[in-house]
């Protein structure tokens, strides 16, 4: 097996994508550094999201709604990997994976969670409602499925520019049910605009069982309503999901319009950190736990012979590390002045 | 028996499903799950899922379907999860159900429950105070109870009136007030002003959370001498003017506050009709204090800031008194 050097695995800055430097060249299985990478990827987002869910919550440092990504982080880094860095993000509420592969780092992150002026929003708003045009990454709001009309936008702006862009809208089962969600995608189809839509189907939207969100069996089911292709795909496989999305971006970069990606997958956690989600039969926690998307990936390299125990091993110790740094940055990072309350409502 | 806020809400409700067979609910996970604030907890189990249903996050359906189920002769309780998402059903209440008795002579006897209100740490959506939008919609009534007591009379009254309520409960006030509540079949009356509290020297006009805010200052500034009068609304529309404009006249100074944004904040409405109808009676100007025009920011020390509270209050009734 060809040596990897794990140390350059890392959150990039800027809007470059740092990828692992393979002294070793051909003989490595081309999947090896994407499988590295995503391992990376899904382990920070799991470290960081652990710490603020379960440590700076629960100790006050955190306050205001927490909504985590537990056991669904395949899908934004096999999909965020597959992206090029001037293709348009709009990461939902599960997505944080998305800003490390854009370069936010989780000292940023912390600092949001944690209503500081380090975080994206400087303390305006919180959690992941937060965004970075430069790194091409959009601040959701707060209402479900608003982002896709405005995604629908940005994709008929690239159009529009002559660009070979794609944009990429991220969002949950239950968004699905909204008005703004068909509006946004029968736009987009009848404009043929470069749109792709990933759908965490976690199953549940807040205690809502999926029966009663839909009453047809897929949400990749409602594309042929409006004369788009779509595809189910195994929401806690992380290279499937990174296939998948490879094909449905170049179909949009091609310019067919746009394309579904249904993510089959489970919240390990109820709904944000406040909910003790006792409406889901704890069997299906269980079941789910031994899909988790990382344990899998870990499974698969060691395997496949893409990296051995011990740098499996050093991935996790770096993501602890890192994070640990990262807290500490973050908490040195002040309160947003008071003062500064009526700035930047409007241009100067 | 003392009762919280929320306590209450929920038997004014439970009350009026007894009652009346055609009393149903709906909203999202309102049944199993009782609500995000927990309002509804218990009624699906006692009423059954005709009359509690659980909706997919479809707010303008929730919205349009509680207007077509009231033409069917039911009395539809909708619950939309935080007040900052009712825009997503903006065009049902505003369009639909508010102008229906108006151009067709058509009554839409719909209740929308909104839970609004800052001071959560719940950031730019989850702690506005989006009334004035609907206060300036003519054929809504909006409704905002600021204690235990009105919020279960006045959500008995709402679902019993005939045109369209939107009923904000203050989420801040949820558990933090309990009192006495009546056990007994009371109602409050929509449209009638209350006085919270009596006094001789400035009337504060105010509803919601904020009627605690003023009711902390005028025990402060009591000691200094300073009796203060708060008016609290209840109801924007229709508006007591009489109650608002009696204590005027007695007390000659007058201070309007609200959470809600200052520009365009019905406050500005309320000191109209002062300045207009009260003119001669007034011994200074009439004040506002309301939320300055930016978005409600997330952070403790900028959501510290935005909010109007006892000191913001203090200093200018101060600045009133010795005008
Ligand atoms: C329009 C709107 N209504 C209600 C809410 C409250 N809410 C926040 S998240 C959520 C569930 C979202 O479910 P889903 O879209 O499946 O995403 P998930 O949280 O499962 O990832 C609800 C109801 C909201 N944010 N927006």
């Amino acid at each position: 097996m060809a040596a990897v050097k794990l140390e350059l695995i890392r959150p990039s800055s800027g809007t470059e994508r740092a990828t692992v430097a393979d002294q070793a060249g051909a003989e490595t299985d081309p999947l090896a550094d994407l499988a590295r990478q995503s391992l990376y990827y899904m382990a920070m987002m799991r470290e960081v999201e652990d710490r603020i869910e379960r440590k700076l919550y629960r100790q006050g440092k955190v306050v205001g709604g927490v909504y985590v990504g537990r056991g669904q982080e395949a899908i934004p880094v096999g999909s965020g990997l597959a992206v090029r860095p001037d293709d348009m993000l709009f990461p939902s509420h599960r997505d944080m994976a998305l800003f490390l592969i854009r370069g936010v780092s989780a000292r940023q992150i912390f600092a949001q969670y944690m209503g500081r002026v380090d975080g994206l929003t400087n303390g305006r708003d919180g959690n992941m409602h937060m965004g970075d045009l430069s790194k091409r990454l959009v601040a959701i709001i707060s209402a479900m499925a608003a982002s896709i009309p405005v995604a629908a936008g940005a994709a008929m702006g690239m159009k529009y520019q002559g660009k070979d862009t794609v944009t990429v809208v991220y969002f949950g089962d239950g968004a699905t049910s909204r008005g703004d969600w068909h509006e946004g995608i029968n736009l987009a189809s009848v404009q043929k605009a470069p749109l792709v839509l990933i759908c965490n189907n976690n199953q549940y939207a807040y205690s809502t069982p999926l029966s009663k969100q839909m009453a047809c069996a897929n949400v990749a089911d409602r594309a042929p309503g409006y004369g788009i292709p779509s595809e189910v795909v195994d929401g806690n496989d992380v290279l499937a999901i990174h296939e998948a999305s490879r094909r449905a971006i170049a179909h949009a970069r091609a310019g067919h319009g746009p394309f579904l990606i249904e993510c089959k997958t489970f919240r390990m956690t109820g709904h944000s950190a406040h909910d003790p989600a006792d409406y889901v039969p704890k069997h299906l926690f269980a079941e789910w736990s031994a899909q988790c998307p990382i344990a899998r990936l870990e499974k698969k390299i060691i395997e496949r012979g893409w990296a051995s125990v011990e740098e499996v091993a050093s991935i996790r110790a770096r993501v602890v590390r890192e994070s640990d740094e990262a807290v500490e940055a973050a908490e040195k990072s002040p309160y947003p002045d008071a003062s500064t309350l009526l700035d930047n409502l409007y241009e100067k | 028996m003392t009762t919280t806020y929320v306590d209450a809400i929920r038997q004014g409700i439970s009350e009026e499903m007894e009652r009346d067979p055609n009393v149903f609910l709906l909203g999202e996970d309102i049944g199993v799950y009782g609500g995000a604030f927990k309002v509804t907890q218990g009624l699906l189990e006692r009423f059954g899922e005709r009359r509690v249903v659980d909706t997919p996050i479809s707010e303008s359906a929730i919205v349009g379907a509680a207007i077509g189920a009231s033409f069917m002769g039911l009395r539809p309780v909708a619950e939309i999860q935080f007040a900052d998402f009712i825009s997503c059903g903006f065009d049902q209440i505003v369009n639909f159900a508010a102008k229906c008795r108006y151009r067709w002579n058509a009554p839409a006897p719909i209740v929308v429950r909104a839970p609004c209100g800052g001071g959560i740490h719940g950031g730019p959506f989850h702690s506005q105070q989006n009334e004035a939008w609907f206060a300036h919609t003519p054929g809504l009534k909006v409704v905002l109870p600021a204690t235990a007591r009105d919020a279960k009379g006045l959500i008995k009254s709402a679902i019993r009136d005939n045109d369209p309520v939107i009923f904000f409960e203050h989420k801040a006030l949820y558990r933090r007030i309990k009192e006495e509540v009546p056990e007994d079949d009371y109602s409050v009356p929509i449209g009638k002003a209350n006085i919270f509290r009596e006094g001789k020297h400035i009337t504060v006009v105010t509803y919601s959370a904020m009627v605690h805010v003023a009711a902390e200052a005028a025990e402060i500034l009591d000691k200094d001498g300073i009796s203060v009068e708060i008016v609290d609304l209840r109801t924007l529309t229709p508006l007591d003017e009489e109650t608002i404009l009696a204590s005027v006249r007695k007390t000659s100074k007058a201070l309007v506050l609200h959470e809600a944004n200052l520009t365009g904040g019905f406050g500005g409405e309320i000191t109209a009709r002062i300045t207009e109808k009260a003119f001669e009676d007034l011994d200074g100007p009439v004040l506002r204090l309301a939320a300055p025009d930016v978005p409600v920011p997330f952070s403790t020390p900028l959501e510290e800031a935005y909010l109007p509270n006892t000191q913001k209050l203090l200093e200018k009734l101060r600045w009133l008194a010795a005008y």
